[in-house]
């Protein structure tokens, strides 16, 4: 049976509409910080909300961060970061996307972020920022709340 | 200013803007296509294809690499699957071209293909124009991953480059119709790994089975990853520019190439209005919902949404 291998939960495939506009997001790791597997369950999750995601990857620079969420017109760029360096790059990005005339451009972040430091990058420009164990739902319902145009 | 005069002078955001515009299906992106197309028609349209993991994006990585040493501009369109139950996609191309990203000369942008088939998105061919007329001197159009019959890309590029595997077949998948009819270039990736020349034998044994055709397309090994092979890979490509300018059929390509944007329109027109229709308050999607069963004649449905009601 040919419906057996795919879980009944799953609705049937479907064709899509014409006309959509479509979220899209860049997620990528800001830095010298090789943990990417937070990142990568987040670009699923989102996925699985319907949201075109434009994976990065590693060991990327603000600039390279800005030029790419320029080139693929995102609505919101996800950053990943674990290695503490996040009061250096951060700003430089949200500083660069001003300069580009891309400060629409949403930013949004994950990853070890002492509280006080959470608070500044808010003040700066970041939208949120979520910390260890924020749950995905939450992630999502940001995502297709504040980046819906 | 508007959006085409922005990106006419070069301002990348509005380029970026107007893809979205065409990827939205935004009758705005018809606007701005028609009003660009005077500048469009003078890139070089080269696709690349070929099965999931064949090394796509990590050989378009290499050409841009050749490419941007012979001082030419590139624009990038690299197609991935979306989800057929979410519509949502993970766009991985641009990972393999990082090295690219701060160059000016190099545009990439991802496409999901939302449930377009053929291996492109609906929108691939507005986007080909937008970056012609931005100016790129050379636009790499990368399919999704595809099977034997995603073949879109060959009536939408001037050069269709296939891209193998080793040990990708014996010799009776070399002389199966479809998409090894299409190739213009044969890339045997992952050369380093063995069995390529096997695999060269093979495409050039089944090719050597039928009549010898004006352009015998080449076969040529690639390590994408090993930085092997991308100067030869750009060499055929121009070799192959060169014979399609030069008497090879390059107008008849382009005429045949705007037939097939036709018909996309036209079918995807009529897939809007028909959808509209069964979806809408209509007399047929009154109809439909009568009938819980779907035991209606598709036929006459068909017809009755054409507006050919027999």
């Amino acid at each position: 049976m040919s419906t057996a291998s795919r879980p009944s939960s799953k609705p049937a495939p479907r064709t899509e509409p014409a006309s959509q506009k479509k979220i899209r997001v860049l997620t990528l790791k800001l830095g010298l910080d090789g943990h990417d597997r937070g990142v990568k369950v987040v670009s699923r999750a989102l996925r699985d909300a319907g949201v075109e995601v434009i994976y990065a990857g590693l060991r990327q620079t603000p600039e390279m961060a800005v030029e790419a969420a320029i080139q693929e017109d995102v609505d919101g760029i996800g950053v990943s970061i674990l290695s503490g360096a996040h009061m250096t790059l951060i700003p430089r990005v949200l500083e660069l996307l001003k300069e580009r005339g891309a400060g629409d451009i949403v930013v949004f972040a994950g990853g070890i972020i002492p509280d006080d430091e959470a608070a500044e990058l808010k003040t700066l420009g970041v939208a949120e920022i979520f910390g260890p164990g924020t749950s995905l739902a939450t992630i999502v319902d940001f995502v297709n709340s504040r980046l819906r145009k | 200013m508007s959006l085409a005069a922005s990106l006419l002078q070069g301002d990348v955001r509005a380029l970026a803007k107007a893809i979205s515009l065409a990827e939205d299906r935004d009758p705005e992106a018809t606007q701005i296509v028609t009003e660009l197309q005077p500048q469009t028609g003078r890139a070089h349209l080269v696709g690349i294809t070929g099965a999931p993991g064949s090394g796509k994006s990590s050989l378009v990585d290499l050409l841009l690499q050749v490419i941007r040493q012979r001082g030419k501009t590139v624009g990038v369109v690299a197609v991935d699957p979306s989800s057929p139950f979410t519509g949502g996609a993970v766009l991985g191309d641009r990972i393999r071209m990082q090295r690219h990203t701060l160059d000016k000369g190099v545009f990439i942008r991802s496409m999901g293909a939302r449930g377009h088939l053929g291996g492109l998105a609906a929108a691939t061919r507005e986007v080909i124009h937008l970056l012609d007329a931005y100016g790129r001197d050379v636009i790499i159009v990368e399919t999704v991953g595809v099977g034997q019959s995603e073949l879109e890309i060959g009536t939408v590029c001037d050069t269709t480059v296939l891209v193998l595997v080793p040990e990708s077949g014996d010799a009776v998948q070399s002389i199966k119709a479809g998409i090894m009819e299409i190739a213009d270039i044969f890339v045997i990736n992952k050369a380093d790994l063995g069995g390529a020349e096997k695999t060269r034998r093979l495409i050039q044994d089944a090719m050597a089975l039928g009549p010898a055709p004006a352009w015998a397309p080449p076969i040529l090994l690639t390590a994408a990853i090993k930085d092997q092979g991308g100067v030869e890979l750009w060499q055929a490509i121009e070799r192959h520019w060169e014979y399609l300018s030069q008497g090879g059929g390059l107008q008849d390509r382009r005429l045949q190439r705007l037939k097939q944007e036709v018909l996309a329109l036209v079918a995807e027109q009529a897939r809007d209005d028909a959808r509209q229709q069964l979806e809408g308050d209509t007399p047929v999607a009154r109809r439909l919902r009568q009938n819980p069963n779907g035991t209606l004649n598709p036929y006459a449905l068909a017809a009755e949404l054409m507006g050919r009601a027999r």
